[in-house]
């Protein structure tokens, strides 16, 4: 696969009057696994939708695989692996049925389409509930069943909209697991999240959006080095304490229950504050993440 | 075979596998024209006695018999293009799963719509084997209700679900059947056309099922006359244009 999986250029979207991206550009390598992150209502669903073909941007460029999402949709499709923000799974038919179902939707023959089942059965750990209905399923199961009923058709790319949402720690890492396991077959991986940690594991490259446009772009490292510093210093101070970290040279961002303090050496930082007689009620230090670069490139954290 | 021919098929396999454990649903609905037939053909054709059909003296039985065919092709058509299509298009969002795969929105239009149009048939085909055993059918012309009674399917599945795609909540669709009742009972199935008063007639010669009724009658009794192109002509026509708006408001509804 020589070309892009994904190139778009001065992409939006409006609904109405409302634009719901506004004016993004990026590019996906084959193989790399390419994360969005942002608050809600960024946008990132709406660009989802529409590089998986079934929402018609409002201009710019966009190309998928090679095509036009708007010529060539089907045969786009016929590639891509697809999760929805909201499960869709076919509530009238069994685990199994919903898989060999689908994988018919793509022209797979039954009984290719039955060994495909029970292997993506097996590969959710959902084997031993293939014959239960999906309505008898948890969240999370649905989540993982979704999830497998996507590679149904091997898929070149796989898109993934808030993949782990509402799962249990346990089911995220196994979730990890599997999308990695996906990488490394060669799979291009370009999901939405609402979790740094995630980001930080599964993305090789990633853009933080808001309000439908991308504020930053490279990896979680580099992101990092660039906007905030090594280390972040939590602190708590009482209410009516009158610490100013601006003439303490202290670059810092106050949030409503504690303030962090950016910093290189946190430890540092906090003993000189106790030395200068302000020692906090409370204080944590640790390493930087994506939260942090978000909150300084926006002001805001990313789930409110 | 060509996309356009494969693609649907898949959505009515679908179909098939969902109905494959709750047959019995399928199966029952298929008495509901037969206990019609044996109240009305028996129990009221003994207080209407026999009535004047294009010149024949025919028994009420052999008159409402093939308007019922023609109301089954028409129920069995529309109960999956009311109830069952507003729950893939808006509850399980079974029509959003289906267009992440390679079928687009008229792939699984026309599956959904050959799906409705199967059932209403097979509804049809089972009625008419009981006519056939009650010496209701009087004609070879009969052996072209099948086809007539897919037609009547068929132009049902578009306008079913035309109406479906309007839909907010469940509760709309008692409006919905606020509408098609009436065209039901006005349908010529159990009174003939002569019956009503004149400026009733063109009402009644407008609406959808009238035309099934009386083309499936003039089958049933031989009666066939150039009337028959009409009556195709109207039902085609009807389907192929509702088919297309349907086509337009799923696009609006689905691809945002
Ligand atoms: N079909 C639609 N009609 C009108 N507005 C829409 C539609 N879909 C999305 N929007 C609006 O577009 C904006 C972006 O929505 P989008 O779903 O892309 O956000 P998101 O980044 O995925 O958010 P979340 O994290 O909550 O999933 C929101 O303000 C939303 O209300
Ligand atoms: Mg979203």
């Amino acid at each position: 696969m020589a070309s892009k999986p994904v190139i778009a250029k001065d992409l939006s979207k409006a609904f109405g009057d409302f634009v719901a991206v506004d004016g993004i550009s990026f590019e996906i390598e084959p193989g790399e696994s390419f994360a969005m992150l942002g608050p809600n209502g960024a946008g990132k669903s709406s660009t989802m939708r529409m590089v998986s073909t079934v929402s018609p941007r409002t201009s710019g460029e966009l190309q998928v695989l090679g095509g036009d999402p708007l010529a060539d949709g089907s045969a786009i499709r016929s590639r891509l692996g697809v999760v929805a923000q909201e499960d869709n799974l076919d509530a009238a038919l069994t685990l199994r049925e919903n898989l060999m179902v689908y994988a018919r939707y793509f022209g797979i023959g039954w009984k290719q389409a039955g060994r495909k089942a029970d292997e993506l059965l097996e590969f959710a750990r959902l084997a031993d509930r293939a014959k239960a209905p999906v309505m008898s399923l948890s969240g999370g199961m649905k989540r993982r069943l979704t999830i497998a009923r996507a590679l149904v058709n091997e898929p070149d790319m796989v898109l993934l909209d808030e993949p782990t949402t509402g799962l249990d720690p346990q089911a995220r890492h196994l979730l990890w697991e599997r999308l990695y396991q996906l990488k490394e077959r060669g799979v291009t991986l370009l999901l939405t999240t609402h979790y740094m940690d995630e980001a930080e594991q599964l993305a090789d490259r990633l853009v933080i959006m808001d309000q439908g446009q991308i504020v930053a772009e490279g990896s979680p490292a580099s992101l990092i080095a660039q906007h905030v510093t090594r280390e972040v210093l939590e602190v708590r101070y009482p209410a009516d304490s009158t610490v100013d970290f601006q003439t303490l040279g202290l670059r810092n961002e106050p949030l409503a229950d504690r303030t962090l303090v950016y910093t290189d050496d946190g430890e540092g930082t906090l003993a000189k504050l106790i030395t200068d007689g302000h020692t906090p009620t409370s204080s944590l230090v640790r390493r930087a993440s994506l939260e942090d670069v978000f909150l300084a490139l926006t002001g805001r954290t990313l789930v409110e | 075979m060509s996309a356009a021919v494969l693609l649907p098929l898949r959505v009515v396999e679908r179909n098939i596998v969902s109905y494959r454990r709750t047959w019995v649903i399928l199966v029952s609905a298929m008495f509901e024209p037969i206990f019609f037939l044996y109240g009305l053909g028996v129990g009221l054709g003994r207080l209407v006695g026999d009535l004047d059909w294009q010149g024949d003296m025919i028994t009420y039985a052999q008159f409402v018999a093939p308007g019922l065919i023609a109301t089954s092709a028409m129920n069995g058509a529309i109960f999956d293009m009311t109830f069952n299509f507003y729950f893939k298009l808006k509850e399980n969002r079974t029509f959003e799963a289906m267009l992440a795969s390679p079928l687009s929105i008229a792939h699984v239009l026309d599956g959904e719509m050959a799906w409705a149009m199967i059932r209403g048939g097979f509804y049809s085909v089972t009625f008419m084997g009981v006519m056939y055993a009650f010496g209701l059918i009087a004609s070879w012309w009969a052996l072209l209700i099948p086809l007539a009674a897919l037609l009547v399917g068929l132009m049902f599945a578009a306008l079913g679900s035309f109406g479906t795609t309007f839909a907010r909540n469940w509760q709309d669709f008692d409006i919905l059947f606020l509408i098609t009742q009436p065209l039901f009972l006005l349908s010529t199935t159990f009174f003939a056309l002569e019956v009503y008063p004149t400026w009733l007639r063109p009402v009644v010669q407008a609406t959808p099922l009238y035309h099934g009724v009386d083309l499936i009658r003039d089958l049933a009794r031989g009666t066939v006359d150039s009337s028959a192109f009409g009556h195709v002509a109207y039902m085609v026509i009807a389907t192929v244009i509702a088919r297309r708006l349907v086509n337009k408001r799923l696009g609006k509804l689905l691809l945002q």
